[in-house]
């Protein structure tokens, strides 16, 4: 790897972190509100994408995992009185455990066939927390209301303000150790699994365990992201996480970018927004509206937005005749 | 007693908008604002379901802003012309939490109207009346949004559902008191509701005449053993608190079984398109319901001057709604409510007596309500609607018939 690149990497995401801090202080409460859950959906972008970029497993059902984050979170604050901070971690750890059990039978469907397993997840979530057995717990129809955590008195800034920092310390954390884990031996693995997978058994790569692995991760960070969201948002019902919610996150995952790691805001940004600008344009067809936009993200930039920014800066260095960056 | 109260509001507003005219700018300095209001605009917020599995209510909220439209037209409310931001939450409650906050956080409506759906607004409830801003006449029937000492800024629509179970008790208890009743109800805060106000209805009678309760999940396929079920236990009047689908079936299965109870079916499943004619038209004849405002598709109202009104509107404004749903006309009787409650603000736009005339609604006069039917609200009660008629259907529509039966009062 060449040095100079990746130091100049490093001052760029220190100076995206900088931005990212200063940016609640000029923007409204809602505003931030509405960063936070880009933050949140980031997550758990970055999670389905080790999955469906990386590993090229392709899930329809990750709004379940995403559901039982949020629901984890809901219910040990509600229920059990923990702090909302405490409850982050368990919702990871839940879902890890979830996914991983999920990912073992799933291993042997492949592709088309593994989408449309865990599409069955996605559409049974709603019902399974309606089910009678959990209402003491879930509330039934009438979900969960949370309380929304105060900001420590030294910080002087608004709950708003304070969420926003706490997701993106999280954001920070996660995104770090995945970068970690993908640059390394396991995303190799994964990657060779994704495109030659007896060539990667023959190598030695463990292809069941690195697969189940891949979807118990890409299942907590779903779930951590899941927990905030629940916790900014300070509601949770069924309602909230119906198959709608895992499309949306694949679609994210695309319109993002395919295994790119910078990729999972891209398509953050774009799940929370361009609902917003298509119900803007037209109330009669605000899907017809998101649907066009789509094909027209997909025709301009068929690597998703980081695919066509890395091209937009190999082309500029091109012709500054400096090395092309990978 | 009523109408002279009736005839003072009346005269108050009429003297204060004649105070308005001459003194002008004088009198305008008086005039108190809240977020959202001024001298020439009102603001009001809301989400619908334009998108998403409920985006058929979508035209509720359409039909609302043609009518703020004509309102606009004639001159505005008080002089002051009504501007209703109208957002989509696909039925989402995260994202009716997002909107809600961007209509009252960066746009700073004076109030909220007509949020649609329950567990939207369940998202919402705390955070609206934690920054005090009006969330009124929702459009949904749970019972919660009547509730003023906890929620003091949140005021439903609807007839709620244990009103509307409690008229059918009401009724019972009067015609039928010897009734043995079977009740089937949808498993969540919508069946239970309903039950509640059959029990309630009831009182004490209500551990005699129940003879058996049995329920379904929406994910059931039919309730086919559950109407067998209420036929073995020798009931012979049924309350049916379903969901059109399950309203279909239940009204097919009590039939073809040879059961044949007296079939009172809730408001919800009341649609003779989709219910009681895939269901089968004959099987239904004799069910009874309620209903509180006139059906457009009735032909008894078809020359009535309210709904003769009406359908000019949707000709003029809303020429692309659809004048046989229910829901346009809904959504019109909701606008005029909201329109009245301005108009009694005067020139007090705060949002503490936008919640106060909320709350002040005396007599007022729907037209498209059933004939005698009125809007009262009071500070402890926060029930706009506490009035039905029960309905028989003859095999083509639904004929109403004895008096307007009222809840008892809270």
């Amino acid at each position: 790897m060449n040095p100079e690149i990746d130091r100049r990497k490093l001052i760029g995401v220190a100076l995206l972190i900088v931005l990212a801090c200063a940016l609640p202080f000029f923007i409204a409460n809602y505003r931030v509100f509405q960063m936070t859950l880009v933050l949140a959906y980031s997550i758990a972008l970055l999670g389905l994408n080790m999955l469906t970029g990386f590993n090229g497993q392709i899930s329809l059902g990750h709004g379940a995992f995403y559901a039982i984050g949020a629901y984890t979170a809901a219910i040990l604050m509600d229920k059990a009185g923990l702090p909302y901070w405490a409850t982050i971690p368990i919702a990871g750890a839940v879902c890890f455990v979830a996914g991983f059990l999920f990912g073992l039978p799933a291993l042997r469907l492949e592709g088309l066939y593994l989408a449309l397993a865990t599409f069955a997840l996605g559409v049974a979530m709603p019902q399974i927390l309606k089910h009678k057995s959990i209402e003491g717990w879930t509330g039934g129809v009438q979900g969960i209301v949370i309380v929304k955590p105060d900001a420590p008195a030294w910080t002087g800034i608004s709950q708003d303000q304070w969420l926003y920092f706490f997701t993106l310390a999280w954001v920070v954390l996660l995104f770090f150790l995945g970068w970690n884990l993908l640059r390394g031996r396991i995303g190799r693995a994964m990657v060779a699994i994704r495109d030659q997978p007896i060539a990667a058994q023959a190598m030695g790569v463990n292809t069941a365990l690195v697969k189940s692995l891949t979807f118990g991760v890409s299942a907590l960070y779903t779930g951590v992201a899941g927990a905030l969201g629940a916790i900014a948002v300070q509601f949770v019902a069924p309602d909230s996480f119906n198959i709608f919610l895992s499309i949306t996150l694949l679609t994210g995952v695309v319109i993002g970018g395919l295994a790119s790691i910078s990729g999972a805001f891209f398509g953050a940004m774009f799940i929370q927004f361009i609902p917003n600008i298509a119900d803007e344009i037209s109330k009669a067809a605000p899907w017809a509206i998101y649907g066009v936009v789509l094909i027209a993200f997909m025709y301009v930039m068929p690597t998703g937005v980081a695919g066509f920014v890395r091209l937009v800066r190999a082309r500029l260095s091109r012709r500054r005749g400096a090395p092309v960056p990978r | 007693m009523s109408k002279d109260l009736l005839r003072v509001s009346r005269r108050t507003a009429l003297g204060a908008a004649v105070a308005l005219a001459f003194t002008g700018n004088a009198f305008a300095q008086a005039a108190k604002y809240g977020p959202g209001a001024s001298a020439t605009e009102i603001k009001l917020g809301q989400t619908m379901p334009y998108s998403g599995p409920a985006s058929a209510y979508g035209t509720i909220g359409k039909v609302e802003q043609a009518y703020f439209k004509m309102i606009n037209d004639n001159g505005g409310i008080n002089g002051r012309k009504v501007n209703l931001i109208s957002l989509d939450d696909g039925y989402s409650p995260p994202k009716a939490v997002e909107q809600v906050r961007r209509l009252v956080e960066q746009d700073e409506v004076l109030a909220l109207f007509q949020t649609l759906g329950t567990p939207s607004n369940s998202a919402i409830h705390k955070y609206v009346n934690a920054k005090k801003v009006p969330h009124l006449l929702l459009a949904t029937g749970a019972t919660k949004w009547g509730d003023p000492k906890e929620f003091p800024w949140t005021m439903g629509f609807n007839l709620s559902y244990q009103s509307e179970g409690q008229i059918y008790a009401k009724w019972l208890l009067k015609n039928k008191p010897n009734a043995k009743i079977g009740v089937l109800y949808q498993n969540d805060d919508y069946g239970k509701d309903v039950l509640k106000g059959v029990r309630d209805g009831l009182g004490a009678a209500a551990a005699k005449m129940i003879v058996k309760e049995v329920t379904y999940e929406v994910t059931d396929p039919t309730v086919d053993s559950q109407i067998l079920t209420l036929q073995g236990s020798g009931a012979d009047t049924f309350i049916d608190i379903t969901t059109p689908k399950f309203g279909a079936q239940a009204v097919r299965k009590a039939f073809d079984s040879g059961w044949k109870p007296l079939h009172i079916i809730n408001n919800v499943s009341s649609s003779i398109g989709s219910v009681l004619v895939p269901a089968g038209v004959e099987k239904a004849v004799g069910a009874m319901t309620i209903n509180y405002y006139k059906d457009p598709n009735d032909p008894q109202w078809k020359d009535d001057p309210a709904m003769l009104e009406w359908r000019a509107f949707m000709g003029r404004y809303y020429r692309e709604g659809d004048p046989k749903d229910p829901s346009n006309l809904y959504g019109y009787l909701a606008a005029q409510v909201m329109t009245q409650i301005l108009k009694q603000c005067g020139n007090d736009l705060s949002r503490e007596n936008v919640m106060r005339q909320a709350a002040n609604l005396k007599n007022f006069k729907l037209p498209l309500l059933l004939p005698g039917m009125t809007a009262n609200t009071g500070p402890n009660d926060f029930f706009m609607f506490e009035q039905a008629q029960l309905a028989r259907f003859t095999g083509t529509q639904w004929q109403l018939f004895g008096d307007l039966i009222s809840t008892d009062s809270r």
